[in-house]
């Protein structure tokens, strides 16, 4: 099993997308069919978005199995009041400056939801979101 | 998913090699090691794109050609050349002059590549326009960046218009005049100029099944000078029928914007083998999202900055732009009556365009993982300043051949260093690894060396 760990801070647009990057290349060397690869990194990268526009502070946990990829996405930030709002595309709560920077067109766990198999978001309003993600090959 | 083998145009001259790292630092795909005191290129990560033959200090890179003599085994000679080869010229030297004097190396007929651009232009829009799926589009247009996509981003080749290259559209374009007045095929020969080297590994082994039109290929750089020199003061004939089909936006096709200025509401146009590497990595990740048509050429101002070619890439380019206003526009020109449009359309087209992930550690996942899991621990004794002083291009990569087991701990001259302090191995030993990475006599005192002349900045 290979695992990995990325931190990401709050704001931090800039660096938000290293994770996908990273994994991408390390997903390359292992010889996975590039369909998975590309939804893995298309929903890590959403998910990386998303932490570094609402949330303080984060960490990305990758863990690479021989038949799943597994993406655990923890943050400490406001948190998700309403789960099941927040999964219609469309919906954002992200602030004028987010979209102003191309950000924040409320697509980004829909488009998590369409790119992995399995999808689990829990929140605790005030504390912070985990996300988790399986991917199967 | 690995089917044939990639011709290579580009080779290393081991004689004038000198072993320093400049080629393998700029390698975009990492695909050179130094071994014994000599660069050599690991073939199938190798994109042809030249930046290791524009690096080389010591002129080490040569690109395997064909020999003008072969003009002679054909009654009708076609020169194929890009519309750049013009460009470089100096001001001086006019159109006519340079159309003359090309003819006067034996070729029978000149055909600049982009004449019949109408017909790739009409065919891209189609495809533009029906394919809704595999957006952005990328163009076919650059060979090196064909290459880079098959290899190092495979989840992209469906993006990828599944179109050949214009030279092959010229070459059938020119077959099909010859043929209509009642020219043999076996007796015309097709010489393609070349203004790089992905462009002769496009013709050694296209993308797609089907073997290429052309019979030939020469480098521009070795046809320039001959051509130079063949140029005569008086213009004494008129080669104009020649260019009958060119158009404004074929002498432009490949400048930068060429391509992209035609198509698609959103396109946008990167030159550059580097950008090109950047760009396609976040379009992998979905980070650029909206775009219709993506333009990529491996070459700083695209086919104006080939490697092969004599002239600046600015100046070529602005030449090129000046020489563009003389002709018309595509959508003034018709195609010859008899030409087939629908026949030259189909010779177009490519089935698929395959996927060919060269940076697997292993086939089997489990192996791959083990291979990964060491190359990590690896990394850890490393000291992560990437000199390139083992023979790989970085850290990471040294620690990827030791695990494919082309490189050893001790190639790294700080790992030695430490063992040596650790006494874990003498001075002796350690001189002999390094001497066996980089060449027995690499350590004598030579005045020869690059530097000594004040070769630096």
């Amino acid at each position: 099993m290979i695992a990995l760990r990325f931190i990401i801070v709050g704001g931090d647009f800039d660096r938000a997308g290293t994770a996908s990057s990273e994994t991408k290349k390390i997903l390359k060397q292992l010889n996975i069919d590039p369909k998975v690869v590309k939804r893995t990194v298309v929903a890590l990268y959403e998910g990386e978005v998303n932490i570094a526009a609402h949330a303080f502070r984060g960490v990305v946990n990758i863990s690479v199995s021989d038949h799943q990829i597994q993406a655990i996405l923890e943050d400490e930030g406001p948190g998700i009041d309403d789960i099941s709002r927040a999964m219609l595309e469309g919906f954002s709560t992200a602030s004028p400056k987010v979209r102003e920077m191309g950000f924040g067109a409320g697509m980004g766990l829909p488009n998590m939801k369409k790119n992995a198999d399995e999808l689990l978001v829990e929140s605790i309003p005030g504390e912070g979101t985990t996300v988790k993600m399986i991917f199967e090959f | 998913m690995i089917t044939g083998q990639f011709h290579h145009a580009i080779q290393i001259n081991e004689a004038k090699c000198v072993g320093c790292i400049h080629c393998m630092q700029v390698c975009p795909t990492e695909a050179i090691r130094i071994r014994k005191g000599k660069a050599m290129i690991i073939k199938e990560r190798c994109i042809d794109c030249g930046q290791c033959m524009r690096a080389c200090p010591a002129k080490a890179f040569y690109i395997k050609q064909n020999d003008l003599k072969m003009l002679q085994d054909y009654k009708y000679r076609i020169a194929l050349f890009p519309a750049v080869m013009i460009g470089q010229f100096p001001d001086i030297i006019a159109e006519e002059q340079i159309y003359q004097a090309m003819m006067g190396l034996g070729f029978t007929h000149l055909m600049e590549v982009e004449q019949p651009i109408k017909i790739l232009i009409d065919l891209t829009r189609e495809y533009l326009h029906e394919n809704l799926v595999a957006k952005p589009c990328i163009s076919a247009f650059c060979p090196a960046v064909v290459r880079l996509i098959q290899i190092k981003y495979p989840s992209l080749v469906d993006n990828i218009i599944p179109v050949k290259a214009p030279h092959e559209l010229a070459a059938h374009f020119i077959l099909q005049t010859l043929m209509n007045q009642g020219v043999k095929k076996e007796e015309i020969g097709i010489f393609y100029i070349t203004p790089c080297a992905a462009k002769i590994a496009a013709v050694k082994s296209p993308v797609g099944d089907q073997p290429s039109l052309v019979d030939g290929v020469i480098s521009m750089s070795d046809f320039y000078n001959k051509v130079r020199q063949a140029i005569q003061k008086e213009e004494n004939s008129d080669t104009l029928y020649q260019r009958q089909h060119l158009t404004r936006e074929g002498i432009l096709w490949s400048t930068s914007r060429g391509e992209s200025s035609r198509f698609g509401n959103r396109a946008i146009a990167i030159d550059g083998i580097h950008s090109v590497v950047k760009f396609l990595d976040r379009l992998e990740n979905d980070e650029v999202k909206g775009f219709d048509f993506l333009e990529m050429r491996a070459c700083d101002q695209s086919c104006a900055g080939g490697i092969l070619l004599t002239g600046n890439r600015f100046t070529t380019t602005e030449r090129l732009e000046q020489r563009s206003k003389n002709y018309p526009s595509w959508q003034e020109k018709e195609l010859s009556p008899g030409l087939n449009k629908k026949d030259l359309t189909q010779c177009l087209l490519i089935d698929e365009v395959k996927p060919h992930n060269v940076f697997r550690l292993d086939d089997d996942i489990s192996k791959a993982m083990e291979k990964l899991s060491k190359a990590q621990k690896i990394i850890c004794f490393l000291p992560g300043i990437d000199c390139g002083a083992c023979g790989a291009p970085n850290c990471q990569a040294l620690a990827e051949d030791m695990v494919q087991g082309s490189a050893k701990m001790s190639d790294c001259v700080f790992l030695q260093q430490r063992w040596q302090n650790e006494g874990k191995i003498g001075a002796e030993k350690a001189f002999i690894n390094l001497e066996k990475r980089w060449g027995e006599g690499r350590f004598n005192v030579d005045c020869n060396k690059r530097g000594r002349r004040n070769e630096g900045f």
